[in-house]
């Protein structure tokens, strides 16, 4: 893939570059910068593996006066900044550009306070997503969203990204589950928002930081809202004849007053090659399959599981089986959790992040095989059937230009089918660079102008993580006008 | 536009129109609903005055997707009867602050209200604000622009979060026009576990340890004797003593298996009352509608803080002011009713509570101190100048409800 076109360098910064790294050199210790190529390298691509450019430096600050001392300086030197969590982004969200530092924040990885009367943790945003439910595990505490990366994911991407999950039916993503940020500003002012208190009163800048995909500021500690962990949770698998009748039968079931913790779906491709992959006992001979999670005691998980069998036999099921133990049901999300993974083990392939109101799967899933079947290509699809995120991955073989441009272009006309079906761009993956040139589907010239003023409160050098999110020549146009 | 007149527009572009009039003519303008929170903020001086309240109606409500939108002059009464049909609810429960005014006015807010105010409700702590369940919205700019940000589906990441950051900005930053919220099922029974005569500590500590449960309390309060003779359950109004209560709300089997439960972890903190389903619900509607605050003028306080610092908060107000202090969401959401005083105490307040990471709003005061103290939290400089930008970024000739939350803004 290589269609989407990246900022270009702006030749005055490349030119001082030399002088640049030795001033970082004098205001870092030796160990938090990385000029050499070889260490630069790492840093040269996200998820989104299709594109990689050098940044000029790395520099793996350790506190958040390193960071605010960074900014400032770049600032002054009007040097772009791109923060980079674990790089898991599939959006290209933590791309660097040429003429930028990445700022790597793996080292800011500590847990600062937990408090468990008042519900919260505090820690620096480089802490990976599990590793903050593992602090909080051995007093049968958890954080809630629980995106599939989250063994390698950080909360900074997390807040960058506003990142979900398979549980965020029930407990909502990223911005539902914050409660305080510090952040430093581009200029290095270092400001707090929030804390371990609920709804000051007063602007509520939380939710425009989370999901600002680090284009506001840095993020460096995070106040996030931790909930205890339920009595028991158990899943159950259902396979169809059709996905119009998986659909209608999560309709039913809340219809019916329920409320699964996650309702996930997947395809018969997909199904396929997450049970070879993970031997789960998945059918192979369905359609559709959805996995149905409840939790509580056991004896309410029962009557609630009892229930949800009872809604999904109108809906004439091919397979019901409810998991009976701890193993199983670890296996049942082991496939499901490793789908991309899985996927990533047959063929390279490419993951859209589409949302779709529910009632809409049948009329999408039919117009995604449409699409690659006209562009010759293979697609599985995952869908957060609860929430309507859904994950069509198309198969393509990166090694062939021809191939990797059908699949761009596949992609393209999905998203465009899921903002026509009355859904959005990204549920979760962020716009980055990959969905920045379709922002014009979803958001007309005036709601990009608003959301582009926005920008320049916190950020009027536009520095922070340019060349992502908005239309490239929108934010040209933007900022030259501005300047 | 003309000043000193009140515009009803029927619909958002009739809405966009006005305000681009006043724009042009850098009118300042009162953006509202039903006004039932104009005692709130601080006093305005406005041209003219645009109310939502003809823009009504509710624009798409799909039960099993979990989603209703509708225009913001709605009232909630009129969306709350539908949702009720559908055995549904907002489960953030929309706090009723139009009810400390009790008497003065008997309009009902709107849902553009609930939102412009973030006004959230016992069961916030749990399932979130009204800001948290605010899945899209429609608006118009000071600049007469409409706008829109989110949708209809409930994960939405694409572009910058506006909607959710409108929640709480009182009509200063731009006019909702129509809102879209996530909806959920309402619980099939409803039990409350009460405690009567805890002091605050021991109040706060069994609220805490409540929530720290897997039981999924959706409720907790706690009540001094002099708010809980204003509840409307007779026998709990004359019992002359404080009550604390914890709430659960699930499936019938569910409810009775976490009472159980909950009870015997609770026991050692004293003895246990519970209300049945009807009467649970008769007690949570008057604690989300604010009851146990109606029917008094004395200066009131909205603080929020750590819920395990409450309690301590409390006791350091206490020990320089007379008051008396109601706590929701396990001891960080606290009513502080005062004496009555020109600045409603808020130096002292303020002062004593600083070091309880907290944030005090005078929700009740007279006009003149209103316009006397910060009625909002005062901001470091670094919050405030962000605060500026953004007025700056949606309302750049500032006539979108100036001056309501900051001096200039």
């Amino acid at each position: 893939m290589s269609g989407i076109s990246i900022l270009e360098p702006r030749d005055v910064v490349i030119e001082k570059k030399d002088a640049l790294i030795n001033s970082l050199k004098k205001l870092l210790s030796e160990r938090s910068l990385v000029a050499d190529e070889a260490g630069r390298r790492v840093f040269e691509t996200d998820a989104l593996t299709a594109y990689r450019k050098l940044p000029m430096a790395v520099v793996l600050p350790s506190s958040t006066e390193e960071v605010s001392r960074v900014l400032n300086f770049c600032h002054l030197a009007n040097v772009r900044i791109v923060a980079r969590g674990a790089g898991t982004s599939l959006s290209g969200g933590a791309l660097p550009l040429e003429d930028s530092i990445v700022l790597g924040m793996s080292r800011m990885n500590r847990v600062l306070e937990v408090n468990l009367e008042s519900r919260y943790i505090r820690v620096q945003t480089g802490i990976t997503n599990l590793g903050v439910s593992n602090a909080v595990a051995p007093s049968r505490f958890f954080y809630a969203p629980d995106p599939s990366s989250q063994l390698a994911c950080t909360i900074g991407g997390n807040i960058a990204m506003n990142s979900g999950g398979a549980h965020c039916l029930k407990y909502g993503v990223t911005v539902n589950n914050v409660l305080g940020l510090k952040m430093v500003m581009m200029n290095g002012d270092i400001v707090e928002f929030g804390g371990p208190h609920l709804d000051a009163a007063g602007y509520d800048f939380l939710p425009l930081i989370v999901g600002s995909e680090g284009q506001f500021g840095v993020v460096t500690e995070a106040t996030l809202r931790i909930l205890p962990q339920a009595e028991g949770a158990r899943p159950v698998m259902i396979g169809f004849r059709s996905s119009e009748a998986a659909g209608a039968c999560v309709s039913g079931i809340i219809g019916k007053g329920i409320v699964p913790v996650a309702m996930e779906f997947m395809d018969r491709p997909a199904i396929k090659v997450c049970e070879e992959f993970a031997h789960a006992g998945y059918p192979l001979d369905v359609e559709a399959l959805l996995i149905i999670e409840v939790e509580g005691a056991p004896e309410e998980m029962d009557a609630l599981l009892t229930q949800i069998k009872e809604i999904a036999s109108e809906f004439d099921p091919k397979v019901i089986k409810v998991s009976e133990s701890e193993e199983e049901s670890a296996a049942i999300w082991k496939g499901r959790k490793a789908a991309f993974g899985a996927i990533g083990r047959i063929s390279d392939y490419y993951c859209m992040d589409g949302v779709i109101p529910l009632a809409s799967l049948p009329q999408a899933l039919t117009g995604v095989a449409e699409i690659c079947r006209k562009h010759d290509l293979q697609v599985a699809n995952i869908f957060h059937a609860g929430d309507g995120n859904l994950h069509p991955l198309i198969l393509y073989d990166a090694n062939d230009e021809a191939e990797k441009a059908r699949a761009e272009h596949a992609g393209e006309e999905i998203l465009t089918l899921c903002v026509e079906l009355g859904g959005c761009l990204t549920g979760e993956h962020g716009v980055g660079i990959e969905k920045r040139e379709l922002m014009g589907v979803q958001f007309n010239e005036v709601d990009i102008a608003q959301q582009m003023r926005v920008k320049s409160v916190f950020d009027p050098q536009w520095l922070l993580n340019p060349g992502k999110v908005f239309p490239l020549k929108a934010q040209e146009a933007f900022t030259a006008r501005v300047r | 536009m003309y000043a000193n007149e009140t515009y009803f527009p029927p619909g958002e572009e009739e809405l966009a129109e006005l305000i681009a009039q006043a724009a042009d003519k850098k009118l300042p303008v009162e953006i509202c609903g039903n006004r039932t929170k104009r005692w709130i903020g601080r006093p305005m001086q406005v041209a003219a005055r645009i109310s939502m309240s003809e823009m009504r109606g509710v624009t798409l409500y799909e039960p099993t997707e979990l989603v209703l939108s509708a225009k913001a002059g709605t009232p909630l009464t009129e969306i709350e009867a539908l949702l009720d049909e559908h055995n549904q609810e907002f489960a953030f429960e929309p706090a009723r602050l139009e009810r400390l005014f009790a008497g003065r006015s008997d309009e009902q807010p709107t849902i553009g209200g609930i939102l412009g105010s973030n006004s959230s409700g016992p069961r916030r702590m749990l399932r979130g604000s009204a800001r948290d369940h605010l899945l899209g919205i429609r608006a118009v700019n000071g600049l007469g622009e409409v706008i829109k940000s989110g949708g209809r589906v409930m994960k939405n990441v694409t572009g910058y979060d506006l909607g959710r950051g409108l929640a709480g900005s009182w009509g200063t930053l731009a006019a909702l026009s129509e809102v879209t919220l996530k909806v959920l099922p309402k619980a099939e029974e409803v039990r409350s576990l009460i405690f009567l005569n805890l002091p605050d500590e021991g109040a706060v500590s069994a609220m805490c340890q409540a929530m720290g449960t897997p039981y999924e309390v959706t409720g907790t309060v706690h009540l001094p004797a002099a708010f809980v003779e204003r509840l409307s359950d007779p026998d709990i109004a004359k019992l002359g003593q404080s009550v604390t209560a914890l709430r659960l709300e699930n499936f019938s089997h569910a409810v009775a298996h976490r009472a159980g439960r909950l009870h015997e972890k609770l026991k050692p903190l004293g003895t246990i009352y519970e209300l049945d389903d009807e009467r649970s619900r008769s007690f949570w509607a008057d604690i989300c509608s604010l009851t146990f605050l109606a029917g008094s003028d004395r200066p009131l306080w909205r603080i929020t803080t750590a819920p395990d610092r409450g309690a301590k908060l409390v006791r350091a107000v206490r020990a320089h002011l007379e008051c008396d202090a109601a706590y929701e969401w396990s001891g960080g959401l606290i009513w502080v009713e005062v004496a009555p005083a020109s600045d409603a105490a808020a130096t002292m307040l303020r002062r004593i509570i600083a070091e309880f990471e907290a944030d005090a709003m005078l929700v009740r005061a007279s006009q003149t101190t209103r316009g006397a103290v910060d009625v909002f939290h005062p901001l470091l400089e670094g919050n405030m100048s962000l605060v500026r930008g953004l007025k700056e970024a949606f309302d750049p000739h500032r006539i979108l409800n100036p001056g309501r939350m900051y001096a200039g803004v």
